[in-house]
């Protein structure tokens, strides 16, 4: 009797320790869960992964073994994205397994956050990625999603040296010529950049379209991160002459008054506008600019329709670079094959990336690729009138430092444009817009703290 | 006798039944507000938030920190802000309200066609804030026809945009109010209106009074229960604006937050860091308000009501 | 009271000016009520209108008449993966039928209680209930969502639907009716015929308020359908999503669904249209309505 009782709760204790460990199925998954904030991975996804076979009409994508590709795309903006996947992650280990976030994009704004957090998979030891295979990425991409005890914790697809975008007909018209090396010498600093607005602007043209332009030029080149140590904010000088600047252009009317992304912004790069440039990266060429700059989207898109083909781009004043996005595998995922799989072909493996690049002008993170079509006399885009711009960026992408990011960027940046844009059109001071500035972001992070010394 | 036999009736046996009938509005108000009220209190003493959305911080008891947070910063601006932008669109609604009961209720004029009148003014009531929002974001925003219309008549300069203006965003948001609750208004001062016993107006008609005399002597006192209704309901609700300002100026109460209104605020602590303590602190402070402008109509409505209860139940 | 017009004031004999002041003051109504019409509704005007075009030439210039992409615009909006308007009516129907419906119901249940029965605390219940008309409802969302977080009870529909069992003022407007439509005999005679209390409420009360019922029905449905703050708060999956909530993401100008206008409209169009067109074949009863039996004379 005492046998039975004690083997009967032998097995109960057994029972209820394997039920408490945290054990999950890590691989063979039917559903492999996405989370973005818009469709630009989802695009290159469909296009570029040798594994999907099609996108049903609920939205799902279908993969040739049978896999359910489900997207869950939430807008960045207001923190929105980050709020959706946070609760998520927070979740994930009570989730159905069908349910539970396999692959998460993040961007530099906020990349740190999640890379040295728990929900990011390791790629190396825990989804079996090896050194040779991310040998030919740059490195500055690898450095950004590496935790700070060295693991790690996702890939790219894209490097993102910063560009500006100019017109080649207003180039014709105000600086006399259209050609890439010429212009770049209009614009090969800021004082150069400054007067070339002011021709601009007595040809009936402005140089910007907004305020927030030229603002990642300028904060991707500040020599220390936003927050300190001590969570305090320290404001560059960089940031100081962004606002100047910008203050200066807006009395001045060598901008057209919009924000990122507003249809003011947006109709700026089409047939109607009057704006010279935009500060673009690469992955904005095909993926905004291209549609934006034709007359009508329902013709085919070549030249005649719209400004296709009248688009340059230069290096502008400062090597700067724009976002990039990185994938990232969640822990409690249950697809760590497929993730792996999805890394190593659109982040790694030459062919699949070429291609991107020649169909999209995206400058993809694959060293040998990019040299090759660099160096190659015959390829040129042709929504760029022709221009290998490849060749350009081939240096300028090595040279990319992410030493001045924060997990807080987002935030930061946000709160920032918002309060200087009052100050910008005149609606209030700079100090108020300062004082704004801290007051608005110490409710977005309580834990920050204004620089008192 | 037969009074005696009813009482007697209603108050023993059944009385237990009233218990029963009221119980799940209790029940389920106890679970979904009493206690989640309880919780909101008692986070707002203590410092509790996500850092990063992520990092739990606390909870840190601190006591009235986070009130006194709350008070020194621009929270009595922010209350200001929401008082503008309600009062901005009640002004208009009451007068313009006033005036559409008066003309609808007037025999004499023989107005064809009021219920196509009616009803088109009460449709916006019904209409989905946020989308209402959003069309006017559009309509208004710097590429929308009305600039356009403005900039092509030289009315305003190249770069012009209405929502970088205080003035001109709150006159939009006002106008939204105006237009959502004006019908609604109007209906109720129609009821009271045609509620007033006509020998009141016919005596003072015999007695020589003007038409204009009669409506501000007789018809507006008698119209007091109606616009204190009206006012407290309206002020309520104005203090809890979030759906219009929020998305037209996308949760950032622009420019210079000038646009912010409390739920605005309270929003904007739960975004990025799930801010517990603060966001509980500013509704209980929310709370407090309502409460004390809830007083006055307590005292109005419900000395009516409580008289007329024992009227009725005996 | 009866739609009762304005005492017959002994009109002064037909004379001339008589007539014509009535005349002018006619004509000025008339015009103002134009003019107001047109202020509420040209947006509605130029919604429909836009709708019907294609984004770039809503971006160049503005039009009073119709263009030709309303099938085209459309077409784009159902095949857009990631907005899913016509899941996202159909979850806020979902939880607005629900909604309404527990609503109607309960505070029904809960008026009766309060109105036909003798109980200790009835005085106190019945202001408790004014009271917490009063108090601003999302004093107490914090402390909801915070528990709701902590549990991990977000996303569902369950906490949209269940808590409108509670509706102060829905409550309040079946009282009020009920004081002048509910007479003690009616359900005393009941009694004596043997139907139990919860029959008696639902064979013979029901019936009774039909009118009370069907206005409030419409009222707490709209305001569950249009309701945005609580919602964006608790629902997290896009498949969950209500048209609140589509809409606040077209706000969001980095969202490329935005790129194209025309969409935008159409999303707009079809989130506000339907109620609009059910709302004028069923106006006359909705705005009698509003103050059916609320207000005293």
């Amino acid at each position: 009797m005492k046998k039975l009782l004690v083997s009967m709760l032998l097995v109960v204790v057994g029972l209820v320790l394997i039920a408490c460990t945290e054990s999950y199925e890590t691989d063979g998954g039917e559903v492999l869960v996405i989370r973005a904030w818009n469709t630009e991975f989802q695009d290159r996804f469909r296009a570029y992964y040798p594994e999907y076979k099609e996108t049903k009409t609920d939205g799902t994508d279908l993969l040739k073994d049978g896999t359910v590709v489900k997207w869950i795309i939430t807008p960045n903006e207001n923190n929105a994205y980050q709020n959706a996947l946070d609760q998520d992650l927070l979740n994930q280990s009570s989730a159905a397994q069908n349910d539970r976030i396999d692959i998460f994009l993040i961007e530099a704004d906020y990349a740190l956050k999640y890379v040295n957090s728990q929900y990011s998979l390791d790629i190396k030891a825990d989804l079996g990625i090896t050194d040779a295979q991310l040998s030919n990425q740059y490195k500055y991409t690898q450095e950004i999603v590496t935790s700070s005890d060295g693991k790690l914790k996702g890939t790219s697809w894209q490097a993102t040296p910063g560009l500006f975008a100019y017109r080649a007909d207003i180039a014709r018209e105000v600086l006399g010529t259209d050609d890439p090396v010429e212009v770049q010498k209009a614009i090969a600093n800021w004082d150069k950049f400054d007067e070339t607005a002011e021709d601009m602007k007595a040809a009936g043209y402005n140089m910007l379209a907004g305020y927030d332009d030229a603002y990642r030029v300028f904060s991707n080149n500040m020599s220390k991160p936003w927050v300190n140590a001590n969570n305090e904010i320290e404001v560059d000088q960089n940031i100081t002459r962004w606002i100047e600047q910008t203050k200066e252009y807006t009395t001045k009317g060598y901008n057209k008054g919009a924000s990122l992304w507003d249809s003011v912004w947006q109709s700026e790069q089409g047939p109607s506008g009057k704006t010279f440039g935009f500060f673009y990266s690469t992955w904005g060429i095909n993926f905004t600019l291209l549609g934006n700059s034709l007359a009508n989207p329902d013709q085919p898109a070549e030249v005649g329709n719209g400004l296709y083909g009248e688009w340059r781009v230069a290096k502008g004043p400062q090597s700067w670079y724009w976002g990039g996005t990185w994938i990232v595998g969640a822990k409690y995922s249950d697809n760590r094959t497929l993730v792996k799989d999805v890394m190593l072909k659109l982040t790694t493996d030459k062919a699949i990336m070429k291609k991107i690049t020649v169909d999209t002008q995206d400058y993809t993170n694959h060293k040998a690729a990019m040299l090759e079509l660099a160096n190659d006399p015959e390829f040129g885009s042709a929504f760029l009138g022709g221009q290998n711009h490849i060749k350009l960026f081939v240096e300028s992408a090595n040279a990319i430092s992410l030493d001045a990011i924060s997990p807080y960027d987002q935030g930061i940046t946000e709160t920032l444009q918002a309060a200087m844009k009052d100050y910008f059109v005149g609606t209030v001071t700079l100090d108020k817009a300062w004082e704004n500035f801290y007051t608005n972001l110490k409710v977005k992070h309580p834990e920050l703290k204004e620089k008192t010394s | 006798m037969e009074d005696k036999k009813k009482k007697k009736f209603n108050n023993n046996m059944y009385s237990k039944w009233g218990y029963i009938f009221i119980a799940p509005f209790f029940v389920i108000y106890g679970i979904f507000s009493v206690i989640p009220l309880a919780m909101t209190i008692y986070y707002s003493f203590f410092e509790y938030y996500f850092s990063m959305g992520l990092f739990p911080v606390g909870p840190n008891f601190i006591g009235f920190a986070n009130y006194t947070e709350l008070l020194a910063g621009p929270f009595w601006q922010i209350l200001g802000n929401t008082f503008i932008m309600w009062g901005m669109g009640f002004v208009p609604q009451i007068v313009i309200s006033l005036l559409l009961a008066v003309w609808f209720t007037d025999s004499r004029l023989k107005l064809k066609g009021l219920g196509f009148f009616k009803s088109v003014i009460y449709m916006p009531n019904l209409v989905m804030a946020s989308a209402f929002s959003m069309i006017f974001f559009m309509l208004f925003g710097q590429n929308g026809p009305i600039v356009k219309a403005l900039f092509d008549a030289g009315i305003v300069a190249e770069n012009f945009d209405i929502f970088d203006t205080v003035w001109g965003t709150r006159a939009v948001i006002g106008f939204m109010n105006f237009v959502m609750w004006t019908g609604n208004t109007t209906i109720l001062l129609m009821a009271g209106i045609m509620g007033i016993d006509p020998t009141l107006m016919e005596a003072a008609e015999v007695d020589g009074a003007s038409r204009s005399q009669i409506f501000f002597k007789i018809t507006m006192p008698l119209l007091k229960p109606i616009f204190i209704f009206v006012l407290i309901t309206s002020m309520l609700g104005g203090l809890q604006m979030y759906d219009v300002p929020a998305i037209l100026t996308n949760q950032t109460g622009s420019p210079d937050n000038s646009n912010l209104t409390i739920m605005m605020r309270l929003q904007q602590y739960l975004q990025n860091s799930s801010n517990y303590g603060m966001s509980g602190a500013i509704s209980v402070l929310l709370f407090i308000i309502g409460g004390a402008a809830s007083l006055l109509v307590f005292r109005s409505l419900i000395k009516n009501d409580l008289v007329s209860l024992d009227k009725v139940g005996n | 009271m009866e739609a009762q017009l304005q005492p017959q004031i002994k009109p002064k004999p037909n004379s001339f000016w008589y007539q014509f002041n009535i005349v002018l003051q006619r004509i000025v109504v008339y015009t103002f009520l134009i003019l107001l019409s047109f202020l509420f509704l040209f947006w509605m005007y130029v919604l429909i209108i836009n709708a019907t075009r294609p984004s770039s030439q809503i971006q160049q210039s503005f039009s009073a008449l119709p263009g030709t992409f309303l099938f085209t615009n459309f077409n784009t909006m159902i095949n857009n993966t990631n907005i899913r308007l016509v899941e996202a009516l159909w979850n806020s129907f979902f939880i607005a039928s629900l909604s309404a419906l527990l609503s109607t119901y309960f505070s029904a249940l809960t008026a009766y209680g309060i109105h036909m029965y003798h109980f200790k605390l009835r005085k106190i219940a019945y202001v408790f209930i004014l009271i917490v008309m009063i108090i601003p409802s999302q004093v107490a969302t914090i402390g909801l969502l915070s528990i709701l977080y902590q549990f991990r009870l977000t996303d569902n529909y369950f906490v949209l639907i269940v808590p409108a069992i509670s509706s102060p003022a829905t409550f309040f407007f079946m009282k009020q009716y009920m004081e002048s439509v509910l007479p003690f005999e009616i359900v005393e005679s009941a009694r004596v015929d043997g139907s139990g209390e919860i029959r008696t409420f639902h064979q013979i009360v029901l019936p009774m308020i039909k009118p009370a019922l069907a206005v409030q029905f419409i009222f707490s449905f709209v305001g569950s359908w249009n309701s945005f703050f609580f919602p964006a708060m608790i629902i997290k999956s896009p498949n969950k999503r209500t048209v609140p909530l589509i809409i606040s993401e077209l706000r969001q100008l980095s969202n490329p669904a935005t790129f194209d206008l025309g969409l935008v409209y159409m999303v707009i169009v079809c989130a506000v249209i339907p109620l609009v067109v059910v709302y004028f074949i069923f106006s006359k009863h909705i705005i009698k309505g509003v103050t059916l039996g609320s207000i005293k004379g």
